[in-house]
């Protein structure tokens, strides 16, 4: 099988009407390069609030690129250039204070990263650098997120026992629960189960669906079903470029554009 | 030949290398502590050393040795973590850290002897500190610190870059993440360096033997106060370390005992440095897992 040469201004990306749907974050022209290797050409897209996003896209086609520019974690490795519009505000200039940013907006990476510390303070730790001293709260805290990622009943005998001695998908609700304890806006999610086995797989996108009541969710996946399984809207990604943009039953039932309609029949990829 | 004998013969090979490493070791250690042992009593230990008459011990030179230690770890180790900080963390990947790492390998694999010679003339003679504790404990930590350098700067490589992502992607500032994720992770690899790097600085002679000097003044034990000539925390006045004075005892020892003052001593030393070992292993391991809540 080989990749079709396709039309890159061949897309199809929806807008949203402002006054019908709430945007959380948004990007316009986004550029991403990495030395002298453009990655990501013309990033142009809303994310509602309240919704899940998936970002699809064969290996090397910028999602998770795109992805990590929206929190700046790409900035020393890549020159981003564009604007990344978070509540009325570019939050891609050299004025925005990242570390603060990166509370509003959270990520949870590929693979499992919990800190080598009790489970816990995994979750207290960041809270507690930022001054969070009062116990009661931050045991309150550490319960509501780990109940928030739902694995709370699975360890709440356990938090002082060492992160490390959870199963692999315990340990990503870990860290999808140290990251909400941080109360963030909006989460990244970069293929956050494709480490993991499918009992986990499903109990991390029960999660999600029940997260998104209070969180806009952004998430890269290679899992077409996934996607089509969680998400509101869905992205399509190809060679930098994203190709289509729409509600994901459309994307995955009627697609306009001819690559992803290649993409999701497994025509490549 | 089939692929069979082919490992046979390999792994025959390999074990037997591995066999003589440990045999060599063991003789060693073996011969040491065999012919030094007998020697060893608690006056042996405590006793101020004699250059004419038998029955002289090694106190003050094993204090000494101790303090040395103690001062060029002070010494070297807050240099040293600073710069694997600095290299493993923040470095730029450019010229500049290229020659830093080059310095630090071409210092790291100085003659001791050079290093000796060079703290003789730049803080012996050019700085007037004398034969002194001090100018031994600089000239140590000349000599230690690239080896401590690169061993913290790989032992927080070999942290994941996932751990800092996460500490990033948390609001978490760089240093903080270094310092509090980070570092505590590395700690036993760093533990490691700085034993081993002890060991070598507890052993050494040649380094010492134009700074830190050959005499070992009388030190009374009775007066900790560092500021008087006779105390022994003095940093000014000149010290024998044990090391240094079983190469003396060796090349111009005159005493009717020498051989078995030197086998003696020689076994001592090699006892200190496994006490070290087991200390900071044990020290090390309860403060790594204090830190990072295993078990």
């Amino acid at each position: 099988m080989s990749i079709n040469k396709y039309d890159f201004n061949e897309k199809s990306i929806l807008k949203f009407d402002p006054n019908e749907h709430e945007i959380a974050i948004e990007t316009k022209n986004l550029q991403v390069y990495y030395g002298n290797n453009h990655a990501l050409f013309d990033g142009n897209l809303q994310f509602e609030r309240y919704k899940i996003t998936s970002l699809i896209g064969a290996s090397g086609s910028g999602k998770s690129t795109y992805l990590r520019s929206l929190n700046r974690m790409n900035d020393n490795v890549a020159k981003v250039d564009g604007q990344i519009m978070y509540r009325g505000l570019d939050v891609n200039t050299s004025k925005i204070n990242v570390y603060e940013m990166r509370k509003h907006i959270g990520m949870v990476f590929q693979r499992p990263n919990p800190f080598s510390k009790s489970i816990r303070e995994n979750i207290t730790f960041a809270l507690k650098e930022q001054g969070l001293k009062n116990k009661q709260k931050l045991n309150e805290i550490v319960e509501q997120s780990l109940r928030d990622a739902a694995i709370w009943d699975e360890v709440k005998d356990d938090l002082d026992k060492s992160a490390w001695s959870l199963s692999g998908g315990q340990q990503q609700r870990l860290c999808i629960a140290r990251t909400i304890a941080m109360k963030p806006d909006i989460l990244l999610l970069d293929e956050p189960a494709s480490a993991l086995d499918p009992i986990s797989t499903s109990k991390i996108e029960e999660t999600l669906v029940e997260l998104k009541k209070r969180y806009t969710i952004i998430i890269v996946t290679h899992n077409m079903q996934q996607a089509s399984r969680i998400s509101d809207y869905t992205a399509f990604f190809h060679l930098g470029h994203i190709l289509e943009y729409d509600k994901t039953k459309h994307i995955f039932t009627v697609p306009k554009v001819t690559a992803t309609n290649d993409y999701i029949s497994g025509n490549f990829g | 030949m089939g692929t069979k004998l082919q490992n046979n013969i390999a792994i025959a090979v390999i074990r037997i290398l591995a066999a003589l490493v440990v045999l060599i070791l063991v003789f060693l250690l073996g011969k040491i502590l065999i012919s030094g042992i007998p020697h060893i009593s608690w006056h042996f230990l405590t006793a101020a050393s004699q250059s004419f008459e038998s029955g002289g011990g090694i106190g003050v030179q094993l204090f000494n040795s101790i303090y040395l230690l103690a001062l060029t770890l002070i010494i070297s180790f807050p240099i040293s973590l600073g710069a694997g900080i600095f290299l493993s963390e923040y470095a730029p990947k450019n010229f500049l850290t290229a020659i830093v790492r080059m310095a630090i390998e071409v210092l790291s694999s100085l003659p001791s002897v050079v290093v000796g010679l060079f703290g003789f003339l730049l803080f012996v003679v050019q700085m007037k500190m004398g034969f002194s504790i001090l100018s031994g404990a600089i000239a140590l930590t000349f000599f230690n610190l690239p080896l401590l350098t690169r061993n913290i700067e790989e032992s927080l490589r070999a942290i994941p870059d996932l751990q800092r992502e996460a500490g990033m992607s948390l609001g978490l500032s760089k240093w903080k993440t270094v310092t509090k994720v980070i570092l505590p992770e590395a700690l036993p690899g760093i533990i490691t360096g700085v034993v081993l790097g002890a060991g070598r600085v507890f052993g050494e002679a040649a380094a010492l033997i134009y700074t830190a000097g050959q005499s070992a003044t009388n030190i009374d034990f009775g007066d900790w106060n560092p500021f008087n000539s006779a105390s022994p925390l003095n940093l000014f006045r000149p010290a024998e370390t044990l090391a240094v004075h079983i190469w003396k005892i060796n090349s111009e020892g005159v005493m009717p005992d020498a051989a078995a003052v030197s086998a003696g001593s020689s076994a001592v030393l090699i006892i200190a440095v496994l006490i070290f070992n087991l200390l900071a292993r044990v020290l090390g391991n309860s403060l790594y897992h204090k830190l990072t809540a295993t078990k």
